[in-house]
């Protein structure tokens, strides 16, 4: 089957540098062409290599009709490049694409709206810009009315309106566009939980009539949800091009790293982090089962904590205070847990401690901790604030269709019962 | 007792969404439906000049409509005096030219109460002098558009000059009075005005797309604009009619395309007439400029996303 978008060894160059950057002053080119007067016909050789950037390159992919394909990959990788190629904002270098259907781009809600114009004349002046024909927009304005829930303020100037109403309306027209091809940026990373489903359950539909969607986000689990495929770009290239699940795991693999290498050793016990009651050894975290996987939400893991004791009959717990990546407490723990030790004193020696995290406890994000070391269960004789941190990433397929990260420090599943206790 | 009840709304919303979403999985296959064999639209580089896309133009039209109307919508408001501003420009400007140029200095005036001459002139000019500035800002002034939406990008400082035509329009009212109070009566060389109306437009739209396409890349632009246009009206004949040039330096003056536009403008609305020669090298050079503009407007369009 023919597909609908076709996209071939695709380039695009910035030139970075004074002289071209931002915009030029007319005085600039003037100088410029007195003092290099063949410049125009030297080209590109006049260029340094060190000053042109290539935000794509050899990009080559097709987009099946009715296919949603989610573009993935991290900060200047190239995503938003592509999709103002696609959308024919900016020209690419090189290549072609080849588009077999309509195209409405979605890059940012609420392009063009007047802050002066009241809601009723934003929607046409929205819906004009976003290319719906007028009478398109008339025969679709109660039911964009309807969807935004704003009809007691549709004659308010929009400049009145408080951001939620602002994101509504603009979203409201937004979603009544009906290309055959429709991309989106990255919309869903504004506005609270309840616009956020209100977009994703407007996407699923605009999916199920056979449109297709290029959706570009951050957001593993809604890409992993709504997309069946992804592609994935890095520096301005496809690194992966195949099953949206594979494709999310091996590019959190690649971006967060496995756990496997996240230890710190010092087999030096003369200069390991202590003092002369204890030192360090090794602290390191090991998950269950492949060490080369991303930690997720479901996955088990393990810290351990080599240490040496250096006093006789000491009498030495850790503990272990868990941060999130807003320097939260998670929680705090500590090794008197273990009865085997809790009353025993330690010889001197290396020791090994290991705490056991379960899965489903901590909430997504980056983690780090401080290990504690405690002296007759009372007093603090070393503190270390370990290197190491762990992303934990949340692919959890969820019931609902809230597809954000959860507020919270942790996400533990718990359990829940509803009886009913009679009639009314 | 009055029971607490739960909040029904948001639990049915969850419901409904937990059913949006599996039936979104359910979707296979998308219905069948026949695809161009020809791309829709093809996208590369451009290289060199390129065609103007009149096609695109058209299919755009009701933006251009649309983008006048927010111009004229937005222009006046929160402003204590609205749309009497449009009127106030060339009144006031007539009142003060009269007083210093047609009484002080005696200047000249075909013969026509300098008022009415001045005003006749003066409405090309307002409407010219308003369209060239704003358009050459306005895409610069739009670059939140440019970067987020396509659309052929000749609609914005097109529509620019487009909202100039309703001021225009405003202006025009106050002549009215000034011709009866006068007694000069109308006559048929009334007929020509929509096409010198058109051919100023065009003009206008000319020179403003070009300096807006400019403006996109040297911001000079923006300082230059209020001197150029300062200068621009004293080689033209606002304040002075051309018969106050010896004859031999007449031709000069004709060279300005807005020579032949502003005595179109006295022909037509006061019955005077008309100087075909001028109104014709007027005409010549206005569509020459359009082309090259339109066309190095298209030329530089391709990095308007990327550097404004």
């Amino acid at each position: 089957m023919q597909p609908i978008i076709r996209v071939e060894n695709l380039a695009k160059e910035y030139r970075l540098g004074k002289r071209d950057a931002a915009y030029g002053t007319l005085r600039e080119s003037i100088v410029d062409a007195m003092r290099t007067p063949l410049k125009r016909w030297r080209g590109r050789n006049g260029v340094s290599a060190s000053e042109i950037l290539w935000a794509l390159k050899h990009v080559d992919f097709t987009v099946e009709r009715g296919e949603v394909i989610g573009v993935i990959g991290r900060n200047g990788a190239g995503k938003s490049t592509l999709l103002k190629i696609l959308s024919r904002i900016t020209e690419p270098t090189t290549g072609s694409v080849k588009l077999y259907g309509r195209v409405a781009s979605l890059l940012e809600v609420g392009t063009g709206f007047h802050p002066e114009l009241t809601g009723r004349e934003n929607i046409f002046l929205n819906g004009a810009i976003l290319g719906m024909r007028k009478a398109e927009i008339e025969r679709k304005f109660d039911e964009i009315v309807a969807f935004a829930e704003l009809e007691k303020f549709l004659d308010t100037p929009v400049k009145r309106y408080s951001s939620g109403m602002y994101m509504r309306l603009a979203f409201a027209v937004a979603s009544h566009l009906e290309p055959e091809i429709l991309l989106i940026d990255e919309v869903l990373a504004v506005g609270d939980a309840a616009f956020q489903k209100k977009c994703l359950g407007k996407m699923g539909d605009v999916a199920r009539e056979g449109r297709t969607v290029l959706f570009v986000s951050h957001n593993m689990v809604a890409i992993q949800s709504l997309c069946r495929r992804a592609l994935w770009l890095d520096r301005g290239e496809v690194v992966e091009n195949g099953a949206a699940g594979a494709v999310v795991t091996n590019y959190l693999n690649k971006s967060f790293g496995g756990t496997g290498a996240t230890e710190e050793i010092w087999d030096d016990i003369a200069t390991a982090p202590g003092n002369d009651l204890v030192r360090l050894h090794a602290i390191r975290i090991r998950a269950d089962g492949d060490s080369s996987e991303p930690l997720t939400m479901k996955t088990p893991f393990t810290i351990e904590i080599e240490f040496w004791n250096l006093v006789p009959e000491a009498q030495l717990h850790l503990a272990l205070h868990l941060f999130t990546e807003h320097e939260i407490i998670a929680f705090t723990t500590g090794s008197g847990r273990d009865l085997t030790w809790s009353e025993r004193p330690l010889s001197r020696g290396l020791f090994r401690s290991v705490c056991r995290i379960p899965g489903q406890l901590l909430n997504a994000g980056r983690h780090r901790f401080n290990i504690l070391v405690i002296k007759d269960k009372t007093s603090m004789i070393y503190r270390h604030e370990s290197e190491v941190t762990f992303e934990i990433v949340d692919l959890a397929e969820r019931e609902l269709s809230w597809y954000g990260r959860e507020p919270g420090v942790v996400q533990p599943v718990l359990e829940w019962t509803t009886e009913h206790l009679g009639a009314v | 007792m009055k029971t607490l009840t739960p909040n029904g709304s948001s639990l049915k919303g969850t419901h409904e969404d937990y059913q949006t979403r599996a039936e979104t999985e359910a979707v296979s296959a998308p219905q069948p439906q026949s695809l161009p064999d020809q791309p829709l639209v093809t996208i590369e580089p451009t290289k060199g000049w390129v065609s103007l896309q009149l096609r695109d133009l058209w299919v755009y039209r009701e933006l251009l409509y649309f983008l006048i109307w927010r111009d004229v919508k937005v222009r006046y408001k929160q402003t204590a005096l609205g749309v009497a501003w449009a009127i106030i420009q060339p009144l006031f400007t007539m009142i003060i030219f009269t007083l210093f140029f047609g009484r002080l200095a005696g200047v000249p005036s075909d013969n026509i109460p300098y008022p009415v001459f001045a005003y006749a002139g003066l409405l090309p000019w307002t409407f010219f002098s308003n369209a060239i500035t704003n358009s050459g800002n306005s895409l610069v002034g739009s670059a939140n558009l440019i970067t987020k939406v396509y659309f052929p990008r000749m609609i914005i400082p097109a529509a620019a000059v487009g909202a100039g035509l309703v001021d225009l329009a405003i202006s025009f009212l106050i002549l009215i009075p000034l011709m009866i109070y006068y007694k000069i009566s109308v006559t048929w060389n009334i007929l020509m005005f929509p096409a010198v109306v058109l051919l100023t437009a065009l003009l206008a739209l000319a020179v403003g797309m070009w300096l807006s396409a400019l403006n996109v890349k040297y911001r000079d632009v923006r300082f230059a604009l209020p001197f150029i246009v300062q200068l621009w009206m004293f080689v033209s004949p606002v304040i002075y009619p051309t018969s106050f040039l010896p004859p031999r330096f007449r031709w000069i003056l004709s060279l300005n395309p807005l020579t032949g536009v502003i005595e179109g403008y006295r022909s037509a609305l006061l019955g005077r007439f008309f100087n075909w020669s001028a109104l014709a090298i007027a005409t010549v050079i206005t569509l020459a400029v359009l082309v090259y503009s339109s066309f190095a407007f298209r030329r530089m369009e391709k990095e308007f996303a990327d550097i404004i």
